[in-house]
């Protein structure tokens, strides 16, 4: 399968998920399950900043639409899709290991600790900017705090569990630079 | 000129991106304004149909609830038939009325049109509900929302041919009046994006007397919805030290966790109450 097809059906069952499954949990006030960003998280190495920024603004966009206020996870999407690439550079143990695989895994990125690392880090940043573009108008700044704190713990088990059950396979390319 | 290009180039992702924050920023507060704009239309005709996918399945696994919820309102409606009440003769001459047979019909002022939820947020701080049913089957903006047992749920916002958006009470732009049942304060709900049915009123005095669990319905100043439909209960009262007011929770009456069907409430009077606005406001 290419990999044009494959993203198309993961975009697909990304926004099904977030909307059908995740929104539908109402665990409690202060946590919200976020799933769906792990689409960008997993998109190849490869790709032009500015398309992956592109493909960032058309999942928010299109999250937004369900949620019939655009702008907030469009916002956070892209705010996550400019992070990406400078992580990928800081995390990657050897140079051109990127070019070695297609997409970033546990595989990929050398170990388990690298990769928590990096969904960490951007998770928490796209929770943070959509919380606070949220509350901007409440301003309870402990509130905020608390609230993408804990969705984000639950965001980081949420993309563990998606790793476990669905094992990408990522073929070694050797020389293919 | 070169060097404004060579800069652009060198910090073109960075440019980009800020471009896109601010679309998207832009979007966030201007939304409301320019709702009417095509892709909201669009959007909603594209996710509504989605949606109504989905609720169909969903349907059958509430249809218990849903049921129960019927049964209770169909207890409360017959209890308010006339054949359950013996009206003591008093009179001790027979009338012949003269009114006309259907004068009901002239006085009525509000019609009930039901509709299917078939999505509804409560986790963002900015909720909707979409219904499905539009423009083409009577729904228009402005219209009050409230659920089958007559507790207030939202205002509707946007329609399409097919679907309506309703600003649901949880909400934080959706202020409408509400009114103590028992001293007849009236203030402002307003909802503080926290905890999903649980709302706040504002702006009532603290000469009014209140207490936890009395009832705050509609205040029946604005032309939406009739007067004294209930909202919700009281749970806590703060007083405010900054001003001469309390601020009160309560809890809606409508539980918007489970929402299954609505009712949309058409003022039929609407049409002479806005003339006589609209005349008023040519002539200053």
């Amino acid at each position: 399968m290419s990999s044009f097809v494959k993203n198309i059906i993961r975009f697909i069952f990304f926004i099904l998920i977030q909307v059908y499954v995740l929104d539908k949990i109402h665990l409690h006030q202060m946590v919200t399950p976020y799933l769906y960003f792990l689409f960008i998280l997993w998109l190849p190495f490869k790709m032009n900043r500015t398309l992956l920024m592109i493909i960032a603004f058309v999942l928010g966009f299109t999250l937004d639409s369900f949620r019939h206020h655009p702008g907030f996870h469009t916002a956070a999407c892209i705010l996550i899709a400019y992070v990406r690439p400078f992580l990928i550079n800081l995390l990657i143990p050897q140079e051109g290991a990127e070019t070695n695989y297609e997409e970033p895994s546990f595989k990929s990125m050398g170990g388990l600790v690298p990769y928590l690392i990096y969904t960490g880090i951007l998770c928490l940043l796209h929770n943070a900017w959509l919380f606070f573009l949220e509350a901007w108008q409440f301003g309870d700044i402990w509130y905020f705090f608390i609230k993408t704190i804990l969705s984000t713990a639950i965001s980081l088990l949420l993309i563990l569990i998606t790793e476990l059950i669905f094992t990408r396979k990522q073929k070694f390319r050797t020389n293919t630079v | 000129m070169r060097n404004i290009f060579l800069f652009i180039r060198l910090y073109f992702n960075l440019i980009f991106f800020l471009l896109l924050q601010g679309l998207s920023i832009y979007l966030i507060i201007h939304y409301s304004k320019y709702h009417h704009a095509a892709f909201g239309n669009f959007a909603n005709q594209v996710t509504g149909k989605v949606n109504s996918q989905y609720s169909r399945i969903d349907n059958y696994f509430r249809l218990k609830r849903t049921n129960d919820s019927l049964v209770k309102a169909n207890e409360a409606l017959y209890n308010r038939l006339k054949m359950d009440f013996e009206l003591p003769d008093t009179v001790s001459k027979t009338m012949i009325d003269t009114i006309r047979v259907d004068s009901i019909l002239q006085y009525k002022k509000y019609t009930y049109l039901q509709a299917r939820v078939v999505s509804n947020s409560i986790s963002t701080q900015n909720n909707y509900i979409v219904l499905s049913r539009g423009k083409n089957k009577q729904l228009h903006e402005g219209m009050g929302i409230v659920d089958i047992n007559n507790a207030v749920v939202g205002i509707i916002y946007e329609v399409t041919d097919g679907y309506a958006v309703v600003m649901s009470l949880l909400h934080k732009d959706s202020h409408l009046s509400g009114k103590l049942l028992k001293g007849g304060e009236t203030g402002t709900l307003n909802w503080d994006g926290k905890e999903p049915n649980i709302i706040t009123l504002s702006n009532i005095p603290k000469s009014a007397k209140v207490a936890a669990g009395d009832t705050i319905i509609t205040s029946g100043f604005s032309t939406t919805f009739p007067k004294g439909m209930i909202i919700g209960t009281v749970v806590a009262v703060y007083s405010e030290t900054s001003t001469s007011n309390f601020r009160i929770k309560f809890r809606t009456a409508a539980n918007f966790y489970n929402l299954q069907y609505v009712y949309a409430i058409e003022n039929v009077q609407q049409e002479p109450i806005n003339k006589i606005l609209d005349k008023l406001k040519q002539q200053r």
